[in-house]
């Protein structure tokens, strides 16, 4: 039991120390920082958006395309993860199952791009 | 290894052919939507003659058990391939004047085929969700293949979120079923499904109802069936004819399987199900149907009202029930296709008409289209001798022997309501005044394939037995029981 708690001990230490610290960046500023607040320092900051905003504004359907087309490619990765893992053991059926997996793959890419899916005007 | 692939055949066939037709149609210089039609009609007509081949084949598995390959596979492979041939056939000349032609459609439909054919061979969970998503993908998208067009993109988009959910609950009910069963596969399922002093434990049942109620959404039986009429109505007349047909026949199809291998021994606990559904779809499509006024709506409810009275026999749970379904859904197709010959057919110069009144004086205009129609909505209703009547003839025979005569009952009165609003058609098409709204001739295509419809639902009476033999040898591979649609047929005949 003892050296199970001894095996916890550096968790212990982090936890004491992040309170310590934590504590005492929010105390500081609160004793010595200057405060002027204004309305436009009090408002919530969102990388360039406004914050509250109407979620249902327009932006290009370009970026659904590219997004769609990008899952695909992502979930073929998904796939080829596992199967490279275990690529002694799926022998050459699995072999040739991923083989004809990525050549479907390569056929919907051949499509989308002489499409022109992949132009972006 | 080699036995895998040779059971998967017809759907490799399609499969590859979609990939080709895909890159014909992308790499050719100008318009190969022509080539691409032709070539999707070749692959469909020899997937089909390769899955009818596997037709007097013992029962074989392949994928660990997943994928079954047996002669009610094979019948329903056959008709699901050939009617969506047929459907391609029929849009070609409606989607070059609605300039729709695309060569990304015949594709679709050869990937939906190939999904459909993973459907009717699925004899795991697995297995049944692939086929399902394979088939409801490329439908969506066909749904709004028009998609400039408000109607069509709303059809498309409805059919989306309502099939989306409709899987989520199927999805939901099937690890239910894997969570209480411990196996994908339905013939180890049916080993779990046992009921205990007659009663299947509260737990199954709620895993059975889910599958069932995502299920019903595919077959659109009521109360699934709300995208029905809005998709029918939105999506274009071609691509509503498809819908209409074939995804039907395969979705009755896996149905059939799951509920008949998978849940063999949980029939108490689905039948009263199925019974529901029979009852509410039979009455819905009878009254829902009287008030419309645009055809392509009557259609929708026409085929929710068929579901129902196919689910009767479903409900019968015999050899003869399951025969009777097989036999009803093959003539229901070949209606519906028949049907749709006709509608599409109704144009004038400005582009399609869709009102029944538009029909009006049909007759004097239109003869012989006139008399198609008519013969498909006499058939529809049930009337005899055409073959509408023997697919009903079967169904509810099979009903009453299995003593379930409250059901019986109500789908004859309710297939009386619903033939007033065929007959209604009939009426207008040769009582009213012409109102010459349909001034386009007749497609030479459409003319020959309406024609050889109404040829067969005429003239099924002579010799339905070699139909009729097909249905209860597939049917038979699905209940392990004797040849019983062909005894009432030989005591049917042998009554007159």
């Amino acid at each position: 039991m003892h050296d199970l708690l001894d095996s916890y001990y550096p968790i212990l230490i982090f936890m004491g120390l992040s309170a310590v610290i934590t504590a005492a960046l929010l105390l500081v500023p609160a004793l010595v920082a200057p405060s002027n607040p204004d309305p436009e320092k009090n408002a919530p900051y969102e990388c360039g958006f406004e914050a509250f905003d109407d979620a249902r504004m327009k932006f290009d359907v370009k970026f659904y395309l590219v997004a769609i087309l990008f899952i695909i490619f992502d979930l073929e990765v998904a796939f080829l993860f596992p199967w490279a893992v275990a690529f002694g053991d799926v022998g050459l059926f699995g072999f040739w199952s991923m083989m004809f997996f990525l050549a479907v793959l390569t056929v919907g890419f051949a499509y989308e791009w002489r499409k022109g899916a992949l132009d972006w005007d | 290894m080699l036995q895998n692939l040779t059971l998967i055949l017809p759907e490799m066939i399609l499969f590859l052919g979609a990939m080709g037709l895909l890159m014909i149609g992308a790499f050719s210089k100008g318009d190969s939507t022509r080539t691409v039609n032709l070539g999707a009609i070749a692959i469909l007509a020899l997937a089909a003659a390769t899955a009818g081949s596997f037709a007097n084949n013992a029962q074989a598995t392949a994928f660990n058990g997943a994928f079954v390959m047996d002669s009610f596979a094979a019948l329903m492979k056959v008709l699901t391939f050939v009617a969506t041939g047929i459907a391609i056939i029929m849009s070609q000349g409606y989607m070059r004047l609605e300039k729709l032609a695309r060569f990304e459609y015949p594709v679709l439909l050869l990937l939906a085929a190939a999904g459909m054919g993973m459907m009717i061979s699925a004899n795991d969970l697995i297995a049944l969700y692939m086929g399902i998503e394979l088939q409801s993908l490329a439908l969506y998208v066909v749904a709004a293949i028009n998609r400039d067009s408000l109607r069509s993109t709303e059809a498309g988009l409805k059919y989306f979120v309502l099939g989306a959910l409709s899987s989520g609950m199927l999805l939901y009910g099937a690890s239910l079923i894997y969570g209480f069963s411990g196996s994908t596969n339905f013939v180890e399922i049916a080993a779990a499904f046992q009921p205990q002093d007659g009663i299947l434990p509260m737990a199954q049942v709620l895993g059975l109802v889910f599958l069932l109620a995502g299920l019903a959404f595919k077959i659109s039986a009521v109360p699934f069936h709300m995208w029905t009429p809005d998709v029918y109505e939105g999506a274009p007349t071609s691509v509503t004819a498809f819908f209409a047909s074939a995804p039907k026949l395969a979705g009755m199809a896996i149905f059939l399987r799951i509920m008949m291998t998978g849940f063999e021994n949980a029939l108490v606990a689905w039948q009263q199900i199925i019974i529901l559904l029979a009852i509410l779809s039979m009455v819905l499509g009878a009254f829902a149907a009287i008030g419309q006024q645009n055809i392509k709506r009557l259609m929708a409810y026409s085929s929710i009202g068929h579901m129902g009275f196919a689910l009767v026999g479903f409900a019968a749970a015999s050899a003869a029930g399951v025969s009777s379904v097989i036999l009803y859904m093959t003539l229901y197709v070949v209606m519906t296709l028949g049907t749709f010959a006709c509608i599409l057919s109704m144009r004038q110069d400005s582009g399609p008409v869709e009102r029944i009144s538009d029909l009006a004086g049909l007759s004097q205009t239109r003869p012989f289209m006139a008399f198609c129609l008519a013969v498909m909505m006499f058939s529809l209703a049930g009337i005899p001798p055409m073959a509408g009547f023997f697919g009903k003839l079967f169904v509810f025979r099979a009903a009453i022997d299995a003593g379930l005569y409250s059901l019986s009952i109500i789908g004859v009165l309710a297939s009386v309501v619903g033939a007033f609003y065929y007959l209604r058609i009939v009426k207008v098409m040769y009582l009213d005044a012409p109102a010459d709204e349909v001034n386009e001739p007749m497609p030479r295509e459409l003319s020959i394939l309406a024609g050889v419809m109404t040829a067969f639902t005429l003239l099924f009476f002579v010799y339905p037995s070699p139909l009729v033999e097909l249905a209860d040898k597939a049917g038979a591979v699905l209940m392990q029981d004797g040849m019983v649609a062909t005894d009432m047929l030989q005591e049917h005949l042998a009554g007159h």
